[in-house]
């Protein structure tokens, strides 16, 4: 066991899969010597060379369309983005290649990349290097799509992802990072992709979240116990496919649902759960399903933390939802 | 005549036979009499693929085609100099680049039909043929996706020292693509072992190549990523299959990737669904129509001494017979089953497939396939 950061569990994860796996490689922009702009891919370019760890031109849809081919060829390449909010040049490669190059073959040939990029804000980084654009990829079939919370299920759910045997976007929360350490394992192990976790058990209310909102949840979940709710926080790690059983179960046994994420709210991926909960368990619910989220505009620099859903403001949601 | 769609005029081109099947001796490739003959009855064989294949679409019994007549020259004279174990990524005017690999004429129309002996399971438009088994990767719609594609595979091989080496073919709208410059650019800086093989036929659906860049050739493109590039004759298989064995020694060599810019008309329509004589003059295909790949290739075969009036008739009978065999064989078969929609989409099917199949099942009844 060692104390590692959201960050270095997630080079570790990387590490430990190429010290086991031949085909892994790494691709992406700055990811060779200078170890990724986070420093996600420090000290690999060194250890296992160039070759296996390449930097390459300036162009997403080249990144991803390289390593669409090395997948192919049977390798396993983990695409690095730089930042969701430069992913757009490649999302013809993702949407109209990637994603449906095992069923347009009919299984024949299959893609198993995994693209790594660092998303949402909460590092000052204003309308492009913030985004939370993961709704696209959920929304796209063929696509896994991961996002972790702490250390542990980073460097579990990475090695999960390098090991399947369809392509997974693979959603790091940059906000934390570094902010977030835990004891996590040395060696190889997974965290399986589709289960999510609860977070926090609690009876009244699901708070339904994932990647760096999870953390801002459990401390509103925190500011309301002291007002007597308890609040049970859902982190789901997967968004594609969806642990549907766990948020059921969850909201069956509370009656009321909070959907929390940064995105924008305008279909986005808490109308998504709110319909599923509406669709298959409105039986339960003793108030309607509430939206927490970022707000129906492009990300803001200066008001960044008002953009960004606080304890706060997700405590206020809890509460309506409690009131209703 | 509308605006000039072929550059050959302003630069050179490798040619090596006429119209006539003369030939220049100097320049000729050493072939063997047998993978010639191969090489024509392909070519003859998706010249009468097509011809039928059209008649389908026509009397609405497939959807949709598009063909590859006049190019044929293209993908059969390129995939000649590849090994087996070489890897193709087509666009979706290479029937030849399958056939000439041992794909039967009746594997291709369970793909027109979408049947459920289709490899793509009935998923794809026709004419998006590929074969895991011959190492023809599945193409896509969307154009010069394919391109980086080829490039990712021969990075592959050359960090892994295998020998393999990859062809991709795109057409002359492709090269306006982003994914050509992605893919080129990539090409250039890793030294990949692949050949870009560029049909130039002239028009992009119905714009000129004129209109498509403002470059003198396609070909000079590449020198701008530091890839060597040769313009051939595409109507000349001669000269493609040199150009491309050029390629292929240098893709082996590990001296990197070559493009090949083959001019070349395509004397259909670009679709079933389209009317060439919207944007180009009558006039202009009947001038290709002299320079047919096949009729300067059956000249050459003759000259050699390899073809005569009745070997070439027993030849083209032999395939017409096929062809018509094989079109009703593939359409007798039945449809996949409705549950293989929900199938491939992710290595084990999810959650909401198996409810979306299992509603579409309640609905349809198990195992239904049309009948």
């Amino acid at each position: 066991m060692t104390v590692r950061t959201l960050l270095q569990s997630v080079t570790d994860a990387m590490k430990t899969e190429m010290e086991l796996d031949d085909r892994v490689v790494i691709i992406g922009e700055d990811v060779g010597r200078d170890g990724g702009v986070f420093r996600a891919t420090e000290g690999l370019h060194a250890m296992f060379g160039g070759e296996r760890v390449m930097d390459t031109p300036l162009n997403e849809s080249g990144i991803i369309g390289t390593a669409t081919g090395m997948a192919l060829y049977g390798m396993r390449p983990i695409a690095e983005i730089q930042f969701m909010d430069f992913i757009y040049p490649a999302f013809d490669q993702i949407v109209s290649e990637l994603a449906k190059i095992s069923y347009r073959s009919g299984g024949t040939y299959t893609a198993p990349v995994v693209i790594r990029t660092p998303y949402g804000g909460g590092i000052k980084g204003g309308l492009y290097h913030s985004q939370s654009s993961e709704v696209y990829f959920a929304h796209t079939s063929g696509l896994k799509v991961v996002t972790p919370s702490t250390p542990y299920d980073a460097k579990g759910l990475l090695i999960a992802s390098i090991r399947d045997e369809d392509p997974v976007v693979f959603l790091e929360p940059k906000r934390i990072y570094r902010s977030v350490k835990q004891e996590v394992p040395d060696g190889a192990y997974t965290v399986p992709i589709g289960k999510a976790r609860i977070a926090l058990e609690g009876k009244d209310v699901s708070v339904i979240t994932y990647g760096a909102s999870v953390h801002t949840c459990l401390e509103a979940a925190a500011m309301v116990a002291r007002e007597g709710i308890s609040a049970e926080v859902v982190d789901l790690r997967t968004l594609s496919p969806l642990d549907i059983e766990t948020v059921l179960k969850s909201v069956e046994k509370t009656g009321r649902a909070v959907v929390a994420n940064e995105a924008p709210k305008f279909c986005g991926f808490g109308a998504e759960i709110a319909a599923l909960i509406a669709e298959k368990a409105i039986d339960s619910l003793r108030a309607p399903i509430l939206r927490v989220s970022g707000f129906d505009t492009p990300f803001t620099y200066t008001w960044e933390n008002v953009y960004l859903p606080d304890a706060e403001r997700v405590a206020g949601y809890i509460r309506r939802s409690m009131s209703y | 005549m509308k605006e000039s769609t072929v550059m050959e005029k302003k630069t050179g081109m490798l040619q090596i036979i006429d119209n006539e099947g003369n030939y220049r001796r100097e320049l000729e490739p050493a072939i063997p009499e047998e993978l010639l003959l191969r090489m024509y009855r392909t070519m003859a064989t998706v010249r009468k693929f097509e011809e039928i294949s059209m008649g389908l679409q026509r009397q609405g019994r497939i959807g949709f085609y598009i063909g590859a007549a006049g190019q044929e020259a293209c993908s059969v004279g390129s995939t000649a100099v590849l090994k087996k174990e070489d890897w193709i990524f087509p666009a979706y005017r290479e029937p030849g680049a399958l056939l000439l690999r041992g794909e039967t004429v009746l594997q291709l129309f369970h793909q027109l039909f979408g049947n459920s002996l289709d490899y793509n399971k009935g998923r794809q438009m026709p004419n998006h043929f590929n074969s895991r088994e011959k190492n023809v990767v599945t193409p896509s719609s969307p154009i010069a996706t394919q391109i980086p594609h080829a490039v990712g595979m021969a990075m592959g091989a050359k960090i892994t020292k295998k020998k393999e080496i990859a062809l991709t073919f795109f057409g002359d709208g492709a090269t306006s693509e982003n994914d050509f410059h992605s893919g080129m650019n990539f090409a250039g800086v890793f030294k990949a072992p692949v050949i870009f093989f560029c049909q130039n036929n002239g028009y992009a659906i119905s714009l000129p190549t004129s209109r498509q860049t403002a470059s003198e050739t396609l070909a000079q493109k590449a020198s701008a990523y530091g890839i060597p590039s040769e313009r051939v004759d595409g109507n000349d298989i001669l000269a493609v299959y040199s150009a491309a064995k050029k390629a292929a020694e240098r893709a082996r060599n590990g001296e990197g990737p070559t493009m090949i810019e083959a001019l070349t008309y395509r004397l259909g329509p670009h679709s079933s669904s389209d009317d060439p004589t919207k944007y180009r003059e009558n006039r202009e295909v009947e001038e290709w129509k002299k320079r047919d790949p096949i009729r300067r290739m059956a000249g050459y075969l003759r000259k050699k001494g390899y073809l005569d009036d009745e070997s070439d008739r027993k030849l083209m009978d032999d395939i017409d017979k096929e062809i018509r065999a094989a079109a009703k064989k593939a359409e007798a078969v039945p449809k996949p089953p409705v549950e293989s929609i929900f199938e491939n989409v992710y290595s084990s099917m999810t959650w909401n497939l198996k409810e979306q199949m299992e509603e579409t099942v309640g609905r349809y009844g198990p195992g239904y396939t049309g009948r």
